[in-house]
């Protein structure tokens, strides 16, 4: 045998090991580490015993919990008719009305927080759950939907025809049917609600606290570490088991069948068509309350020319919007060459690395965003101390956006024919020549939308920013949510007109993802 | 005994069927022939109760059952493509007629069901593993299960190959036969229609162009298309 092929391989593994290398020391440093710091801390805490907090921790624990399942069954049966109409039926403003419903799913939870307040809703566990409804129906209608309405419909004809009736059919058929995407959708907004953070601290005032809210107060406001540390493994350990329940779940329910097309929908006629109406219009009208009465509130008050004048105290508050916009351009860099090379890594068939990465890149979603930032925190100041560091704040935003950004692009590259690359190899090009001229140019359409939506997700980020941010580095999150600490309808009110502004930012980045159309927004 | 009365059928206002008149006698099998698109389908979904009818009547022993809902038509329809529940194993899906129309003695019957179309023991499999055949039988006795007062079978053989399609054809026919079972049967091949019905309704363009038996239609036929489909 010649050595010479071998020789080819172990270059061509070096050249990956190069590749890999960026993502890995960015995860590792950046995340795997600072995690594993605070388990630790919190790992050794718990072995020491203190009672006197147990019974605060487990009321924080209880409260998360419970509010977390509740917020989850609201939203499903708030969720509900809307969801049956577009799944059902196909009429004028269907698409529409799906995209209305996931506006309030893309804006930051700041901004969602405002917006109740902005109603008179504070202090109380009904603010919080109807927040959380208000944040997730999109995930309902979108998941179940893409679902439901491709139900072969002769699935329906034959259970009446074999005697069921409408109410039957739905109990025996649909609802079974539909289970898989219910479940998807429940443990996502279970997620979702039990580490929520920047709505329960706007709207839970000083009674109510999840986990993450309560890690935040013990690390910032108390500077209690050790606490804070257990808390964050205690939310951990929650995340996990639900993860786990959920995949057990999927394992043991997987159901294949052929789904139909979605073309051949039926229009609504007689009652359907009044109950279709009534569902698209509630849900939408009942949507719009909150976001309406945030713009009518933050106009008319002098509060967004109040945004360009020097405060003593939190400075020049739109100074926080070129704060963030500079964020987010260096969180959107960072996540796309990290989130690229990982997805390459990833793609590149039959390695053992690429299962890994595959799993490890996925980390950051299920971790909360409060657990990275105090991870900054606790362990950043090793080998050098650069927890006081503005680039902290972007590092962070990325690690939170590069899930996002894989997620958008390895379906593309993994899309490309195998083929293609080695007759380009074979035609002479080395493998960085392939990877230049074949894969990026398909990719770079995913590549960008990813890209977007790390902008998007910098722009509203705001659990681990709350812990890194100084006073002058601030974000636009973390500026509302100083000015909404402190006392005054002043205050109040410039605070709801830059929750306006970040709004409005979010959603012109997210109409431009809209406009390049490739993956849907909303997909999990 | 089963009849159609000028029967009219609008969708997304096209005519599909345009007054359509069939009379199906008790115990008889009725084959309805045509070519794709002539309205066959939608003449059984018509009477199964699964789409509006614009006008005209369908009668059951001199009754009308147009605004009886379906699943109180006791119609069995077997669909082209099955249609058997995903969720449900194949004798939860053959139970589930049975159980939605009230029958006693589920197991019983269920086990009969497959031991008629030669599936015994099959009960607890799942869909998706079954054979294109295996998942005809299994829609066919989940058809039959509740003993329907008419049975309606759309393309019972269309998506099965040659071979698998004359084996079938057979068993069909006796199980028919054995039951007396009132019958129509929907196909595009005209031996298909031959070998199952005691008459052949012809179908064109949303109306019935001649009915009677193999013989009557090839040697009387109503016109020159009625001759060139047979031939």
């Amino acid at each position: 045998m010649d050595s010479r092929p071998r020789r080819l391989i172990r270059r061509i593994g070096w050249g990956w090991a190069a590749v890999a290398a960026v993502p890995a020391v960015f995860i590792g440093y950046f995340f795997l580490y600072p995690v594993a710091r605070v388990l630790f801390l919190g790992l050794s805490e718990i072995g020491t015993g203190f009672d006197a907090v147990w019974s605060r921790l487990g009321r924080v624990g209880w409260f998360t919990l419970w509010q977390a399942v509740l917020s989850t069954v609201l939203t499903i049966v708030a969720a509900a008719p809307l969801t049956w109409a577009v799944s059902s039926y196909r009429f004028p403003g269907r698409r529409l009305a799906t995209a209305l419903v996931t506006v309030p799913f893309v804006l930051p939870t700041v901004v969602v927080g405002t917006a109740f307040l902005a109603m008179g809703w504070r202090d109380s566990v009904g603010a919080i759950l109807a927040a959380h409804v208000f944040f997730n129906v999109a995930v309902v209608v979108r998941t179940v939907s893409t679902l439901w309405s491709r139900i072969d419909p002769a699935l329906h004809e034959a259970a009446r025809t074999l005697g069921a009736s409408p109410w039957r059919v739905f109990t025996r058929v649909t609802l079974p049917l539909l289970r898989p995407s219910l479940a998807a959708a429940a443990s996502i907004i279970f997620l979702f609600t039990f580490t929520s953070f920047g709505v329960v601290l706007i709207l839970g005032g000083f009674r109510y606290a999840t986990l993450e809210v309560e890690i935040y107060r013990q690390a910032v406001t108390l500077f209690d570490l050790p606490l804070a540390a257990v808390l964050a493994v205690l939310q951990m350990v929650g995340v996990s088991l639900a993860l786990l329940a959920y995949s057990r779940y999927q394992e043991r329910t997987a159901v294949t069948w052929t789904l139909d097309t979605e073309a051949d929908l039926p229009r609504p006629r007689g009652w359907a068509r009044v109950a279709v109406a009534a569902a698209v219009v509630g849900t939408i009208g009942a949507l719009a309350v909150p976001l309406g009465s945030l713009v009518t509130r933050s106009i008319g008050t002098g509060a967004y020319s109040r945004l360009f004048h020097d405060d003593p105290v939190v400075g020049r508050p739109i100074d926080a919007a070129g704060n963030s916009l500079r964020y987010a351009a260096v969180a959107m860099v960072l996540a796309a060459v990290v989130g690229l090379l990982a997805a390459t890594v990833i793609t590149r068939r039959g390695s053992r690395l690429s299962r890994w990465f595959d799993v490890v890149l996925m980390l950051p979603l299920g971790t909360s965003a409060v657990t990275v930032g105090f991870g900054f925190i606790v362990a950043l100041d090793w080998p050098l101390d650069i927890r006081a560091s503005a680039w902290l704040i972007p590092i962070a935003h990325a690690l939170v956006a590069v899930p996002f950004m894989v997620r958008t692009t390895v379906p593309t590259l993994r899309s490309i024919e195998p083929d293609i690359r080695d007759a380009a190899a074979v035609l002479g090009a080395s493998p960085f020549r392939v990877w230049r001229t074949i894969d990026l140019p398909i990719v770079s359409r995913a590549a960008m939308v990813g890209a977007a939506f790390s902008f998007v997700i910098s722009l509203g980020e705001f659990g681990a920013t709350s812990f890194i941010a100084r006073p002058g580095t601030g974000t636009i999150p973390t500026m509302i949510y100083r000015l909404l600490s402190r006392p005054g309808a002043t205050n109040f009110g410039m605070a709801m007109a830059l929750a306006v502004v970040l709004a409005a930012l979010t959603a012109a980045t997210v109409l431009w993802i809209d406009r390049a159309r490739v993956g849907e927004i909303g997909r999990f | 005994m089963l009849e159609v009365r000028e029967l009219v059928v609008v969708l997304d206002g096209k005519t599909i069927l345009d007054g359509v008149d069939l009379r199906v006698a008790d115990g008889e099998v009725v084959g309805i022939l045509g070519p794709s698109g002539s309205g066959k389908s939608t003449l059984l979904r018509a009477i199964a109760g699964l789409v509006e009818v614009a006008s005209g009547d369908i009668l059951w022993d001199g009754r009308s059952v147009v605004g009886v809902p379906t699943h109180r038509r006791r119609f069995g329809l077997m669909f082209q493509r099955y249609a058997l529940f995903p969720h449900l194993d194949v004798a939860a899906n053959i139970a589930f007629g049975l159980r939605m129309q009230g029958i006693e003695d589920v197991d019983r019957r269920v086990e009969a069901a497959l031991e008629m179309v030669g599936l015994s023991g099959f009960g607890p499999r799942k869909i998706d593993g079954l054979s294109g055949g295996e998942q005809q039988r299994v829609a066919l006795a989940r058809t039959l299960a509740p003993e329907p007062r008419l049975l309606m079978l759309d393309e019972p053989l269309g998506a099965l190959d040659r071979n698998l399609r004359k084996r079938l054809l057979t068993e069909i026919d006796e199980i028919l036969a054995e039951r007396a079972v009132t019958a129509l049967v929907v196909t595009h091949d005209r031996d298909e229609a031959a070998a199952l019905a005691d008459r052949l309704a012809l179908m064109r363009d949303g109306t019935i162009v001649q009915v009677g038996t193999l013989d009557e239609l090839t040697g009387n036929p109503a016109d020159d298309w009625v001759a060139s489909f047979l031939a």
